[in-house]
């Protein structure tokens, strides 16, 4: 049961991401990867307010299926990596230093969140 | 009727035949969700191998995260430089299997347990890790596999 509900929560975190960015991205002309960003912050949000109490079903469909698939460390370092080859250095440390600290405060406050809710 | 006015119909048509197919994304969002499931399977099971105590430094979803950055290198470049893939390769294995392999979220919540917990430094260590790791792992296969591409089609 708990493969099944890694896999559902996959199954919509993964295009959710796609979709999103895709979404993001059209909607900006600058070179820094906001899309990515986006998904990635959300994404630590929302763990952060499963991770607080949620039950253990509710963590396995929606934490580690749909966020784990919503948000994403490989395109984000390849991102990176393109930034920096392509020169733009600063966007590529910006980005970096940005998903980095957005993300860690977006935990915290979604930790707080869930306290509150599940509380 | 004139070139021109021909002209416009035919473009007015081929507009709508444009229009009439949106859907050229919707087996790149099938195949984005299929892989995301698989690599989130992988990423699930080898939790269940090599399973992070509470507290501990979570050496899994970092080695995780290091190996999907190695990989996805290996194929964006394999991909842009060969050219020559199906155009469902790069969203199958790049966006879903390793976008869902890999994951940003668990990395801020596991830092935020362990400042949470009072442990700052394995905290700080692990965020600084990782990001290093990760960049350098990708960075690495990127540049590895086109000097290897870039001989063989030499």
């Amino acid at each position: 049961m708990n493969w099944v509900l890694v896999v559902a929560g996959a199954l919509v975190g993964a295009p959710l991401r796609y979709l999103t960015d895709r979404a993001v991205q059209s909607r900006h002309d600058s070179v820094f990867p906001w899309g990515t960003f986006v998904v990635n912050v959300v994404g630590c949000l929302l763990l952060g307010i499963l991770t607080a109490a949620a039950p253990a079903d509710v963590r396995l469909l929606l934490g580690t299926g749909l966020c784990g698939a919503l948000t994403t460390y490989s395109t984000f370092s390849y991102e990176t990596l393109r930034l920096a080859e392509t020169g733009a250095r600063g966007y590529a440390v910006a980005n970096a230093a940005a998903s980095v600290t957005c993300g860690l405060a977006a935990a915290f406050a979604g930790v707080a969140v869930g306290g509150w809710a599940w509380g | 009727m004139g070139t021109s006015q021909a002209e416009a119909v035919a473009s007015a048509q081929s507009g709508r035949t444009r229009r009439a197919r949106p859907a050229g994304q919707w087996p790149v969002v099938a195949v984005v969700s299929v892989g995301g499931a698989i690599g989130a399977v992988a990423r699930y099971a080898a939790g269940l191998l090599w399973p992070t105590p509470a507290g501990a430094f979570p050496w899994t979803t970092l080695l995780i995260n290091a190996v999907g950055c190695a990989l996805i290198g290996v194929l964006l470049v394999t991909v842009s430089e060969l050219g020559s893939a199906h155009r469902l390769v790069r969203p199958f294995l790049g966006t879903g299997v390793l976008g869902g392999f890999t994951t940003f979220s668990t990395y801020t919540v596991d830092a935020q347990q362990l400042l949470q917990a009072g442990r700052v430094a394995s905290a700080l260590a692990y965020l600084a890790a990782t990001l290093l790791l990760a960049m350098a792992a990708v960075w690495a296969a990127a540049a590895t596999t086109r000097r290897f591409v870039l001989r063989r089609s030499r």
